[in-house]
């Protein structure tokens, strides 16, 4: 039995995980969490689910049409709301994204409607595979454990061999010296805005196969994936991994155990750890010598 | 090599530099010397245009001919100028190697690349025996030469330092200017602020004073180091009562 609730913990945790990397990214590069993350993710996915609906294009094809669209998505925000604000401060920050989460939210109002929709997931949240004695696990799950190892091997590989992962690692600590070094800054925050959206629209495909679809369904998961990263210190990778997998795992034993508790535990944990170690669990940020 | 000419350049509502002018030869080493607050960095940061893009407000910077004062700073690197910012600025949390691979980032030859990494690494030991540390946990002088190492990897024609010495052991000071005659003798322009300007003085071939955002003597090191003033005022050997003297000196740059 409690082997069967940590299983399916970790595998709404890996969703939180994937999508707190997403927030964690962009996080990392400008310091500041990206509040219209959510919002992305949620147009992204009803972009896949206008052309799987309307379009009738078969599954894999609208998920690729849906990562091209996001990468799109999130270039474009970085280049309309953050390159023209010049120096903008934290709040500045918070505003502008704020203010994006307002635009995406209205725009899918506008043209999805409120209602709520089922989304036509490929991996069902019902059919249910054994996978050992006394542990069954749905599709959704496996999916999620399979896309997201998939993901975090290549952000590993990325960011640790490839010369172009090195220097989004170098802008993030130091934005002059690495325009000294010719880093073209601009193309690396228009890239780590790209592949945050685009790993938040996957994670928001999960989570929307999940629950239902409309404007509102992100709201929720981007505050638990949030709680997770925060949980995990958000300026680790890993860390926010495990944050999400360990808030997957808590939500999912407390829910089991009090059903009533279970949408505000994700909150308790959050503060509790903010009071205890404001960094995060698992941070080991480097601070400047002076 | 260099030409700066009149350049004037604002924070904002302050005027740090009021128009400097200066050259650089090629194959030189040139020093800007001046004291703290002169705009030496200032001129360094103008000329990279790491400042605001409108900035400078006035005059140009030409490098081989070329106008660079509206261009990017990446742009400017890849035409051939590399700089060691004032306090190194290493990134802190990549290792020592990864430091060195992004100095190389302009670079499209690998091969070659691949073998200045070794070149640089034998100029510098102590950096290949911390190779696969993180930057920020090396000590102040192992950070500097980390510094002057990671900007040579994008072979540059110029390379600008800012204060190599700074915060530096007399004897690592030496061994700095010595490593930037060498690469000097290698064929590397070099356009050099100090504060020490003893030993700046001793290394370089020509030398500009600043004060007060303006350059106020130009003028070979060896006549400077002779020069009454300046072995006052920079080299801190004392000739008359400093008051007057500073007095008189405070005149007679101001009409220069
Ligand atoms: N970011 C800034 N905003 C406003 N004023 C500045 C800024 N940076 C420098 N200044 C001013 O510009 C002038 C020149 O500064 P600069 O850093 O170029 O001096 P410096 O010659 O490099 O001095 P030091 O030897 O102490 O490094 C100083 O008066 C300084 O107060
Ligand atoms: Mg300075």
């Amino acid at each position: 039995m409690i082997e069967q609730l940590i299983i399916e913990g970790l595998a709404v945790g890996a969703c939180y995980g994937l999508f707190g990397v997403a927030v964690a990214i962009i996080y990392k590069t400008s310091d500041v969490v990206n509040f219209a993350q959510g919002e992305m993710g949620m147009i992204a996915t009803f972009v896949a689910f206008h052309v799987l609906t309307v379009y009738n294009v078969p599954f894999w094809l609208a998920f690729i049409l849906t990562t091209a669209f996001a990468i799109l998505l999130g270039m474009l925000i970085e280049f309309c709301f953050l390159r023209p604000a010049k120096d903008p401060t934290v709040l500045g920050f918070i505003i502008i994204t704020l203010g994006a989460e307002m635009l995406l939210m209205g725009l899918a109002g506008w043209k999805w409607g409120a209602e709520q929709k089922d989304f036509p997931f490929l991996l069902s949240v019902q059919k249910m595979h054994k996978i050992m004695p006394g542990v069954v696990l749905n599709e959704w799950s496996i999916g999620v454990f399979v896309l997201s190892i998939l993901i975090m091997i290549f952000l590993f590989l990325f960011f640790r061999f490839s010369k172009l992962g090195i220097a989004m690692r170098a802008t993030q600590q130091n934005v002059n010296a690495a325009k000294i070094m010719g880093i073209k800054v601009e193309r690396v925050f228009s890239i780590t805005w790209a592949m945050s959206s685009l790993i938040g629209a996957v994670a928001a495909m999960f989570f929307a196969a999940r629950s239902v679809l409309d404007p509102n369904f992100m709201m929720e998961p981007f505050m638990r994936a949030f709680a997770a990263a925060v949980l995990g210190g958000l300026a680790s990778i890993p860390g926010v991994v495990v944050g999400g997998l360990l808030m997957g795992i808590i939500e999912n034993i407390f829910g089991y155990v009090w059903p009533e508790w279970k949408p505000i535990v994700a909150f308790v944990v959050i503060v509790i750890v903010i009071t205890i170690k404001p960094s995060g669990l698992f941070s080991k940020h480097y601070v400047k010598k002076v | 090599m260099l030409a700066v000419k009149n350049i004037e350049t604002w924070y904002d509502l302050i005027r740090a530099l009021h128009g400097i002018s200066f050259e650089v030869k090629e194959g030189s080493i040139v020093a800007l010397l001046g004291s703290n607050g002169a705009g030496k960095t200032t001129t360094l940061k103008t000329i990279m245009r790491l400042l605001d893009d409108d900035q400078p407000e006035k005059g140009t910077v030409e490098f081989l001919g070329q106008r660079i004062d509206r261009m990017d700073t990446e742009e400017i690197v890849r035409l051939g100028i590399s700089y060691v910012p004032e306090g190194r600025e290493v990134f802190p949390e990549l290792t020592v190697m990864e430091n060195i691979l992004m100095g190389a980032y302009t670079r499209k030859d690998r091969r070659n690349a691949k073998a200045d990494i070794e070149s640089i690494l034998n100029q510098f030991p102590i950096l290949r025996e911390r190779k696969d540390q993180q930057a920020g946990h090396l000590s102040g002088g192992e950070q500097q030469m980390l510094a002057i190492g990671r900007a040579l990897m994008s072979k540059p024609k110029l390379l600008m330092l800012d204060e190599p010495s700074l915060g530096l052991s007399p004897l690592l000071t030496r061994e700095i200017f010595t490593i930037i005659q060498r690469i000097n003798k290698e064929g590397v322009t070099i356009l050099l602020v100090e504060q020490n300007v003893n030993m700046a003085l001793k290394y370089s071939h020509y030398a500009f004073l600043v004060e007060n955002g303006r350059i106020v003597r130009a003028d070979k090191p060896e006549i400077l180091r002779e020069d009454k003033d300046v072995k006052e005022f920079y080299l801190g050997i004392a000739t008359e009562t400093s008051v007057k003297g500073y007095k008189r000196y405070r005149r007679k740059v101001r009409f220069r």
